[in-house]
């Protein structure tokens, strides 16, 4: 079998299988037990350190 | 020491570049290459100058580096308003061919300024804003310091001199002939560096983050930062003819070049004009409406469904094309499931305003990202229904698609980062609110009839000159013209050029709301003084 034809048979079944599944995986992962609280503490992100990085010591998540 | 070192690699670059220029083989390389010297020559100049002086050694890891960012909105800004104004000239020149002036002749005529006009809005415009933008967001939400010091300023220096190098090259003739792509080789090779220091700096800053997570809108930033890289590496693979000369030769050829090249342009459009800019989305919107995304979990999987999704689009610019069959049909389907997750993240959007609608009436900053959001949502609609192969037939090479590109341009990338500066400039020079919200007002009104204006006669344009092209008479002879479907379509071009003269004209009056920004509002008490002095 020539190169193009072995990587194409691999793209079609393998590569494939491992992307998709790689997709479902992230779906099912999102919606995981316990995500809410995390996320809602990560959507708040952008209203923390505003002015200036957090200190080297600080707790990562106290207010700005 | 780390001074000497420079001043050996700029006096290097400085003779190579002289050498260059008289050696060279065409004057776009010659102009480049004086280009060039001159900027390494005065580096060179400034660095000897600093050279074995006292040096500033203050530790500035408790403050934000934003120089940077206020020069790259500085560049967004003056970018913007010169590749509107050359858009707009090219508008003209297609509707008044007497525009192509005599004097200009070779330089200044429509197949020379039509790149010069792609790449200044896409890439000094919207690059600029993206750079700038995301080294903004990256530190506020890593809450870090941008990582590799002055690295974030080559990369802003140096992303201007690939700009000014492909702007002079095309005016002068040196092109690839690729859409989007059309730098030459040499141009090529000094992006990649300038973009693997960008990724660098980027990457660096998200890996010294405090925040235990990467907030959504960096996911964005770095798959456009990373995508655009193996982009941009694949599409240019090519030789030169000599080294003194810009002329190349690609690798590919054919057919696999064009699905190469096609595949490259889709996904310019899909991570630098949509993933780069939802990043900004998923920052200022939250930011200026004062509450957090709608859905963070909506924001992953539209993250996910997007990466995995665009990058197979590209297929649908070559249908009827030597091209498979399949590798079309694949381009198509993909391009119709995208629709979903592109209205997922478009919901996300705006239904982050939930509970703030009031927010539209008083504050016309966020109706602007909001109008943006709303373009997002509509051309990324009318993209999927124009990949099909029998709305393709009519649809390809027609007006059209100028018009489908325009109202995800100026409407979506254009609209957001108008919302993105107006809330960067206040906070970058520490203001309290832009000068005036009335002229904010302004430019949203002038900015949305003139993409009212644009899209709705580049339609009749388009599928008009689409019927007319196919139109056959009883006997099936083609009852028109090419020379008919022109002069058709003039009163359309003129529409398109007035609602292009509007858009520029609210850019300028944001241009003048900025400027005043800085020099009349005043200045506010710095709240950081709770950060100790460090």
């Amino acid at each position: 079998m020539d190169f193009y034809s072995l990587l194409r048979e691999f793209a079609d079944s393998w590569m494939l299988l491992v992307l998709f599944g790689f997709f479902v995986g992230v779906i099912f992962w999102v919606f995981r037990p316990g995500s809410r609280k995390t996320y809602a503490d990560t959507a708040m992100i952008p209203f923390r350190n505003e002015q200036a990085p957090a200190p080297a010591d600080a707790n990562a998540t106290k207010e700005a | 020491m780390t001074n000497y070192i420079k001043l050996i690699v700029l006096g290097v670059i400085t003779v190579c570049a002289a050498i260059a220029a008289s050696y060279a083989r065409d004057l776009a390389y010659m102009v480049n290459a004086l280009v060039v010297m001159v900027t390494a020559g005065g580096m060179f100049l400034w660095t000897l100058r600093r050279t074995d002086e006292p040096v500033n050694t203050a530790d500035l890891s408790g403050e934000y580096m934003d120089g940077v960012v206020r020069a790259g909105v500085i560049a967004t800004a003056l970018w913007g308003v010169v590749g509107f104004l050359v858009g707009v000239s090219i508008a003209f020149q297609l509707a008044f061919p007497v525009l192509n002036f005599e004097w200009g002749e070779g330089y200044l005529n429509f197949g020379r300024l039509r790149p010069l006009h792609t790449s200044a809005v896409i890439f000094a415009f919207g690059g600029n804003a993206l750079i700038c933008t995301s080294f903004y967001v990256v530190q506020r939400t890593s809450a870090a310091r941008l990582w590799g010091g002055n690295l974030g300023w080559f990369v802003f220096w140096g992303y201007q001199l690939f700009i000014v190098m492909a702007a002079l090259s095309y005016v002068l003739g040196s092109s690839q002939s690729k859409e989007y792509a059309e730098p030459e080789w040499y141009i090529d090779l000094w992006l990649t560096v300038v973009w693997l220091a960008y990724l660098a700096v980027f990457l660096g800053t998200i890996i010294k983050r405090k925040e235990p997570h990467i907030y959504v809108a960096n996911w964005f930033y770095l798959s456009f930062i990373v995508t655009v890289a193996m982009l941009h590496v694949v599409n240019n693979l090519s030789i030169p003819v000599s080294i003194f000369g810009s002329k190349s030769v690609q690798v590919f050829s054919g057919v696999q070049d064009a699905m190469t090249q096609w595949w490259y342009g889709h996904n310019a459009v899909g991570f630098f004009l949509t993933a780069g800019f939802l990043g900004m989305m998923y920052y200022f919107v939250p930011k200026r409406a004062e509450r957090p995304v709608y859905s963070y979990k909506l924001s992953i999987i539209h993250f996910w469904a997007l990466i995995f999704l665009y990058i197979w689009a590209g297929p649908h610019h070559l249908h009827y094309t030597a091209l498979p069959d399949w590798a079309s049909t694949l381009g198509m389907v993909f391009s119709i499931v995208l629709w979903m997750p592109s209205w997922g993240g478009m919901i996300n959007g705006l239904m982050t305003l939930s509970g703030a609608w009031d927010k539209l009436r008083t504050d016309p900053v966020i109706r602007m990202m909001v109008i943006a959001i709303g373009f997002y949502g509509m051309s990324t609609f009318e993209g999927p229904m124009m990949s099909i192969r029998a709305v393709n037939s009519l649809s390809h090479y027609t007006d059209w698609t100028i018009g489908h590109v325009h109202s995800g341009a100026l409407g979506w990338n254009g609209m957001i980062t108008f919302g993105a500066l107006y809330f960067l400039v206040p906070k970058l020079w520490n203001r309290k609110e832009v000068y005036s919200l009335s002229m904010v007002s302004w430019h949203f009104w002038l900015a949305t009839i003139g993409i009212v204006l644009y899209a709705a006669s580049m339609w009749v344009t388009g599928i008009m000159e689409g019927l007319m092209w196919r139109e056959v008479d009883a006997n099936g002879f083609l009852v028109n013209s090419f020379a008919d479907t022109v002069a058709a379509k003039f009163p359309m071009y003129v529409v398109r050029g007035i609602g292009g003269t509007l858009y520029i004209t609210g850019a300028i009056i944001m241009c003048v709301n900025l400027w005043l920004t800085v020099k009349r509002q005043p200045a506010i008490a710095s709240t950081n003084n709770l950060v100790p002095a460090e």
